[in-house]
């Protein structure tokens, strides 16, 4: 027999790189933990992350499609001629390199609870011991007549940062001076509720700068929206009649688009842009619905302390795809909630009980690139739901110096830096 | 017996310095929170302050004052008062530990 020496050992654990290396102490110690999380953005790209940084000796394997992953937030300010497209482009070379984490790029199409497996669309097949499921939304074509994914592209949702926030910039641009902009932002609950109103705020920004006979009309599916207070006074102060917004029963709500004319029917006959930016109604990423961890409702329930799934063992549901109580569906949620579902598998894996978690949320918006607004909140457990902490949180306040609002419009790119970096970097 | 538990120790040992494998506190889940807006780690990469290596003590005042209403901030007095005494010690200890370690 041939003695091992140590550098045999190595040499034998080392032979398949450091997927080996890293699964060695679980060899050791007995169960294997592997950990397959489906989808690289705020929820997905932290939870791989963080687990590897609670835990090393987890496996973590990312599957995400796409090699350049573009942030929404941040993305009004490419529509608004603030920032270009690679100002919010990011990819997962240290995801990779630094933290140790394998980086598939393919689409997943499955993921089963039952038989521990994700299946890609190329047919392989991954198997794990838990999965976070991370997909984001996926955008309701069906929710409105007229609308489709070519109708996408002559109206642009820009509702997934990429190719379609490219699109709605070149519409803009080539815009003449004059014409009209019409946002049409969906019901609730959509990712991001804010942002329909910061993009408004921002596209106005553009328009006023270079083509000042022109208007924005904000067609709501609501009768009322996120920081309305906050953003109203801005609009007043900056942009005057340049924007209209008008309510769900003042003649917003939109009951049938036309992309060949650009025009959409309202309850008070049509309305024509030169620009339509059309947002539709949202659900799940399309992996958990074929995966059977959406509701009827196309979102996904989940214990609340873990982000289990309540329809499927074993397989965690992080960010806007699940339901997690007062939490709103945005970037900050989805990197709470990927840490804490992180946390609970590591304890999970150890055989302990989850900690108690605590959840955050601050979102920023800007009114213009120097005029910053934002909305926090700090949540915990009450009843086995998130629930806000009392007292917590709160817009920014209603009568505030131009100073203030300055200072949050660079909190609102430091809080970018910093959630990217504690992402990506 | 003894030889036993010391050869165990020695190979949890071994492997130790190549893992990070522990249950996290409650310090570290509550302090997570805070690196989404201060960076991992509390260092910040841009215009936010950074927490990593600041004092415990430093940390704890900036917070409770926060709480009290004894500093005006943009978002900090609003988001200290979603944390308590105990848990804003908690976090303040958790940033000192990880610059020290």
């Amino acid at each position: 027999m041939k003695k091992i020496t140590r550098r045999n050992f190595t040499k034998i654990i080392g032979a398949t790189g450091t997927a080996s290396l890293v699964g060695m102490p679980s060899l050791v110690f007995g169960a294997s933990k592997k950990v397959v999380v489906v989808g690289g953005g705020f929820g997905g790209a932290t939870a791989a992350k963080y687990l590897r940084k609670l835990d090393s000796s987890i496996e973590v394997t990312l599957v995400e499609p796409n090699p350049t992953y573009y942030t929404c937030p941040f993305s009004n300010t490419v529509l608004g001629g603030i920032k270009n497209m690679s100002d919010i482009a990011h990819g997962y070379g240290a995801m990779k390199n630094k933290h140790g984490v394998r980086v598939i790029h393919a689409k997943a199409k499955n993921v089963n609870g039952n038989s521990k497996t994700v299946t890609l669309d190329n047919g392989r097949k991954l198997d794990f011991n838990r999965a976070i499921v991370s997909p984001g939304i996926d955008l309701r074509f069906d929710s409105m007549e007229g609308y489709s994914q070519s109708a996408a592209e002559k109206m642009p949702h820009s509702w997934k940062a990429g190719p379609q926030t490219a699109l709605l910039r070149k519409q803009l641009e080539a815009m003449p001076d004059g014409g009209t902009v019409l946002i049409c932002p969906p019901g609730n609950p959509f990712r991001c509720p804010p942002g329909p109103y910061e993009r408004t705020s921002l596209i106005a920004h553009y328009l006023k700068t270079h083509k000042p006979k022109s208007k924005i009309i904000v067609l709501d599916a609501k009768e009322k929206f996120s920081k309305q207070g906050l953003f109203m006074s801005g609009w007043d102060l900056h942009y005057g009649d340049l924007i209209e917004w008008r309510a769900g029963s003042a003649g917003g709500k939109i009951s049938r688009v036309d992309p060949q004319n650009m025009q959409v029917e309202t309850e008070f006959g049509m309305e024509k842009g030169d620009v339509v930016n059309f947002i539709p109604a949202q659900q799940a990423g399309q992996v958990a619905r074929d995966s059977g961890l959406a509701n009827s409702k196309g979102w996904c329930p989940v214990n609340q302390v873990t982000f289990e799934s309540t329809l499927q063992p074993g397989v965690h549901v992080i960010g806007d795809s699940c339901i997690a109580g007062k939490m709103p569906k945005s970037g900050f949620s989805a990197n709470s909630q990927g840490k804490v579902a992180a946390a609970a598998i590591v304890s999970a894996f150890s055989g302990s009980s989850p900690i108690e978690p605590s959840y955050a949320n601050t979102c920023y918006s800007l009114v213009t690139p120097d005029h910053g607004i934002s909305v926090a909140k700090v949540y915990k457990i009450s009843n086995n739901s998130i629930v806000g902490v009392k007292g917590s949180g709160g817009l920014s306040p209603k009568k505030e110096n131009v100073m203030t609002r300055q200072k949050e419009a660079e909190y609102a790119q430091g809080w970018y830096d910093a959630i990217v970096q504690d992402m990506f970097a | 017996m003894k030889k036993t538990v010391l050869a165990l120790l020695l190979v949890t040992i071994t492997f130790l310095p190549h893992v990070v494998s522990a249950t996290p506190d409650r310090g570290t889940l509550l302090s997570m929170s805070c690196a989404a807006c201060h960076g991992t780690d509390g260092k910040s990469p841009g215009a936010m302050p950074s927490l990593y290596g600041k004092s415990s003590k430093y940390i704890e005042t900036s917070m409770l004052n926060f709480l009290h209403g004894k500093r005006v901030g943009t978002v900090m007095n609003r988001i200290a008062k979603g944390y308590t005494e105990e848990e804003i010690k908690l976090i303040a200890d958790h940033f000192e530990k990880i610059a020290n370690n």
